[in-house]
């Protein structure tokens, strides 16, 4: 889900708007998205084409023969990984907390999704929290039956059809909700502003948008859009979802995504085999990565010019013929959650299956990749993930007695989560779910400071007295 | 209320802690994993003791003054032996944490070392305390409202923020010098950073009459900041070399 998060705004924007499949598609997005960031971790040990899709490769031959030496590159990377990690999440969050907090359009009640029909306004606790159980059941259905869809489209072969899906989901985003947003954000300052130049403004945003994650363009371009979808997509959720559902949606997305993950028959996990038989990667659009694909590059032309060249520009998903074969299967496979699985699948392939895929990867001229510093090997994360935490932020943020405590206590209890999920993926060297640890923390922590801190903190502040 | 308050008691409460984090931990990952590790502890603590405090208050008389505000104290003083204890299970943490560093690292030693991330523990700490005893009240003063317009003390948000800042440093010389305690099994200075501690959180009773909490706050601040200083291999040599260099503006000499 991690990795995938990039796609599921887009696509979650086209499903909101849409119909209801759309937001399972998110939320599969999220759970591929975090797979895609276990991957990255277990890429970093024994994983060749999880993060840098030829990099790993010579450096797993490098480290193979010491058994120590792995692990400290486990470690040494896993520092700087964690880190490459938390900065995005804490921008997304930020930039969520920041909206929350000054314009009150997302935190205003103006109904419900179509997901989520059953209102939270009701004369008793037990019908509230009954009608909330249901809103979360259909939504978690939902999200079960369109990830079962996007497994079958993708054993099919449809991809044109998942590609079709995602590039609706990222006009919808790019365009339309951040016109919302602009609109909302102009309310709120009271800022006089005519159509034409909001049309110029929302027109080139999102053309540059579409091309930054769709097709090239410089590394951190292409980081700061994924950031803002799914910053976006995030202030969706907490103004639709009511508040008792979204916690429990929270709740149940974790468990589906370590059941999904880890089960052998799960969705997500059956998409990651069946990418891996075909030595496919999944769709980078919808996974925010801290470099670029090497593979990418490295099979269209000169390897040595691709490097200096590729050095800070994004993946190359539209060229499917001058890709690796790692990377066709990136760049048919539209739809997020195909796409997360591939990649997923990719990453937890090379573990099963070496030879082949390491032969592929070797066969690709490789002196660019030898004599590349290992520390340029990136970190993905689904933008699932990044959606799903900024949701526990947000919501924290919007509706907490606690105020800036609590969302304090809840941010640091995702970024925890978020190292000790790094850490059991260096350790366990597989495919780990991203969201249940630190969804769970956030929880708990959410909870707790609420309930608990904030009347301590209070009384402490009144009398002035400091702990 | 102003803009002015807001950005004044801001950078009072946390300017010297961002310049801390800003040159000294920001740029290495292992730190910052650190210090936030370090501020989950420190959350984790403050969680257990408002549980304790909080079913205390259930079981008790809320209209009786006296008693919640003796629970009160009795809270502040389980959360201070808590919060303590809980850098304890840091040090252990990290003491493993060290031993697996060695075994990972090629040349036998550690990327960091165990005074750097006393250092830094002791910054987590520090900066999660500050954090939540001075963020709501940082976004009150972007508000509207007159400070101590019932009689209470007009120099509240003033005051907070110097608190803040003090137990800010306060935490980071705690964390030195109880990590050397511990390393170096001196029980004694353990004990020292306890009963400070105690001591610091028992001066703010006397609030609002601040001289009898800042004052005595900013002298053990003075006297942990020396005493920490010491741990870590300062002299007063070094002082002098450190600050001549500085004056002299020529090639630096390497003591210092």
């Amino acid at each position: 889900m991690t990795e995938l998060s990039a796609h599921l705004p887009q696509f979650q924007h086209g499903q909101l708007t849409e119909n209801f499949p759309d937001n399972h598609l998110s939320n599969t997005n999220d759970s591929c998205e975090r797979r895609r960031h276990d991957n990255s971790e277990r890429r970093r040990n024994d994983n060749p084409d999880s993060e840098t899709n030829g990099q790993p490769q010579n450096i797993q031959q490098v480290v193979e023969h010491d058994e120590d030496e792995d692990e400290e590159l486990t470690l040494k990377y896993g520092a700087k990984h964690v880190i490459m990690l938390f900065v995005p999440v804490t921008l997304c969050m930020v930039v969520v907390v920041a909206t929350i907090k000054s314009v009150s359009f997302y935190t205003r009640k103006d109904g419900q999704l179509i997901y989520t029909p059953f209102t939270e306004e009701t004369e008793t606790v037990g019908q509230r929290a009954l009608n909330s159980i249901l809103n979360a059941a259909i939504m978690i259905s939902v999200i079960i039956v369109m990830t079962i869809l996007l497994v079958v489209l993708y054993k099919y072969r449809c991809y044109k059809v998942i590609h079709g899906w995602l590039i609706i989901s990222s006009l919808l985003l790019l365009f339309f909700f951040s016109f919302i947003y602009l609109g909302e954000v102009f309310k709120t300052y009271n800022v006089a502003m005519d159509y034409i130049t909001v049309a110029l403004m929302i027109w080139n945003f999102g053309v540059v948008g579409m091309i930054c994650i769709h097709w090239k363009g410089p590394l951190r371009l292409q980081q700061a859009y994924l950031i803002m979808i799914s910053a976006l997509m995030a202030l969706v959720f907490i103004k639709y979802l009511p508040e008792w559902t979204a916690w429990l949606i929270l709740a149940v997305i974790s468990v589906y995504d370590l059941v999904a993950v880890l089960c052998p028959k799960g969705p997500l996990r059956m998409l990651v085999e069946t990418a891996q038989e075909r030595n496919e990667t999944l769709f980078p659009a919808l996974i925010y990565s801290s470099t670029m694909i090497w593979l990418v590059n490295m099979a269209e032309e000169d390897p040595e010019a691709q490097r200096k060249a590729s050095k800070n520009s994004a993946y190359d998903k539209q060229a499917p013929a001058n890709q690796a074969r790692n990377e066709d299967a990136e760049a048919d496979d539209g739809g997020f959650s195909q796409e997360w699985q591939q990649q997923r699948d990719n990453r937890i392939g090379p573990i099963e299956s070496t030879p082949e895929s390491r032969a592929a990867v070797q066969a690709l001229p490789s002196n660019s990749q030898t004599s590349e510093d290992p520390e340029e090997r990136g970190v993905k994360l689904g933008l699932g993930d990044f959606i799903f935490y900024s949701v526990l932020v947000g919501k924290a943020s919007a509706t907490a007695s606690g105020d800036w405590n609590t969302t304090l206590a809840c941010f640091v209890a995702i970024l925890i989560g978020l190292c000790l999920t790094l850490l059991l993926l260096a350790i366990f060297k597989k495919a780990l779910p991203a969201l249940p640890i630190s969804i769970t923390f956030g929880l708990v922590f959410y909870f707790a400071t609420d309930n608990l801190v904030q009347p301590f903190m209070d009384q402490l502040a009144f009398h002035q007295f400091y702990i | 209320m102003t803009l002015a308050v807001f950005f004044g008691c801001t950078f009072i409460a946390f300017g010297p802690a961002l310049g801390l984090f800003l040159f000294t931990i920001a740029r290495d990952p292992l730190r910052i994993i650190i210090l936030i590790a370090g501020a989950f502890f420190w959350l984790v603590s403050l969680l257990l003791s408002s549980l304790i405090w909080f079913i205390a208050v259930k079981a008790s008389d809320p209209q009786d003054e006296p008693l919640q505000k003796g629970l009160l104290i009795f809270g502040v003083m389980f959360s201070v032996l808590l919060q303590e204890a809980f850098r304890f299970l840091y040090y252990k943490l990290l003491r493993k944490a060290i031993e697996g560093l060695v075994a990972l690292s090629e040349d036998g030693c550690s990327p960091i070392s165990i005074q750097q991330m006393a250092y830094v523990a002791g910054v987590g700490f520090g900066l999660m305390s500050g954090a939540f005893s001075m963020i709501n009240l940082l976004a009150d003063s972007l508000g509207p409202g007159t400070v101590g317009i019932h009689g209470d003390s007009q120099l509240y948000f003033l005051t907070s923020a110097f608190m803040t800042m003090v137990l800010i440093f306060l935490h980071t010389f705690w964390g030195i010098l109880f990590f050397h305690g511990c390393e170096h099994r001196r029980w004694w200075e353990i004990a020292a950073v306890v009963i400070m501690h105690l001591a610091v959180s028992g001066s703010t009773f006397c609030n609002p009459l601040y001289v009898g909490s800042l004052v005595p706050s900013y002298l053990m601040m003075a006297a942990a900041a020396v005493w920490a200083y010491i741990l870590s291999g300062g002299s007063a040599q070094n002082l002098r070399r450190f600050l001549l260099c500085l004056r002299s503006g020529a090639s630096p000499q390497l003591g210092s």
